[in-house]
């Protein structure tokens, strides 16, 4: 069974790479990160349920803080490129390339 | 057996869900779908024997996080995406990164599914231990106290940051 869920886990983990890869809206590439960190909890519940230890649950708690965290200032940070540029697509903010 | 059709019934949510959050263009529907993913991701915790982080991924993920971007998607009345190519033209068939992009996703994909396909034992699950939410506690507040003080200073640190970078001036 744990391979199942490592299958699904990879799936989901290409799924949101692939959002960030393809996609050409802010918005959506951080709800691509999102997918992916949820992949990995996945893979950390599966892993620690395999071994029968609860250390897979209490990382999971860890990298959900830090989402919540990532969410809140990334989000911030879309805002304010929203206000300079009136846009959302990553390929208009090119002021610090060189 | 029931455990079997239920992991697959969520993981086909679970995944069907998230291809359709990349697939869409009105970001407040990406939203929703990937409440829909967290849901089912939810429920294979439950098979897990993981009920902490099954109410956790409802009640922070789904209910704060995603209300967060809700907030933020609705806030910015942007709803469609403006881009330089045509929305029609397929992602893997556009110029340059994107199709590099898209290439590397792909072929990651097939790299992670063969890895685990190759063999290998096919690990049962052994049977009990359902982790209850008071041993986790216990480790999160002995073995875990300095990690899980240091996540509280974390939050601090991204309120802080989040109102400074969204203030207007």
């Amino acid at each position: 069974m744990l391979n199942q869920y490592l299958i699904l886990s990879a799936i989901l983990f290409t799924i949101g790479a692939a959002g960030v890869f393809v996609r050409r809206n802010l918005i959506t590439i951080l709800l691509s990160i999102e997918i992916m960190l949820n992949a990995v909890n996945l893979t950390f519940v599966a892993f620690g349920r395999a071994l029968g230890s609860a250390e897979g649950q209490i990382i999971v708690f860890f990298v959900m803080t830090v989402a919540a965290a990532e969410a809140a200032v990334g989000l911030a940070i879309v805002i304010t490129l929203f206000r300079h540029k009136e846009s959302l697509n990553p390929d208009s903010f090119t002021r610090l390339k060189w | 057996m029931g455990s079997d059709a239920l992991f697959y019934a969520f993981g086909a949510i679970a995944v069907v869900a998230s291809l359709l959050v990349i697939a869409q263009r009105n970001p407040v529907y990406s939203v929703l779908l990937l409440i829909a993913s967290f849901g089912a991701l939810s429920g294979l915790y439950v098979l897990l024997d993981a009920p902490f982080v099954a109410v956790i991924q409802i009640i922070v993920y789904a209910g704060a996080i995603m209300v967060l971007f809700l907030f933020v998607v609705m806030l910015l009345n942007a709803p469609h995406e403006d881009t330089v190519y045509d929305e029609h033209v397929h992602p893997l068939l556009r110029p340059g990164p994107m199709r590099f992009g898209a290439a590397l996703a792909l072929a990651f994909g097939v790299e992670l599914v063969w890895a685990l396909t190759r063999g290998g034992s096919s690990g049962e699950f052994a049977p009990g231990a359902v982790s209850s939410v008071a041993s986790i506690g216990r480790m999160l507040f002995t073995d875990y106290a300095f990690p899980f003080e240091v996540t509280s200073i974390l939050i601090l640190v991204a309120m802080m940051g989040a109102v400074v970078l969204a203030r207007r001036d």
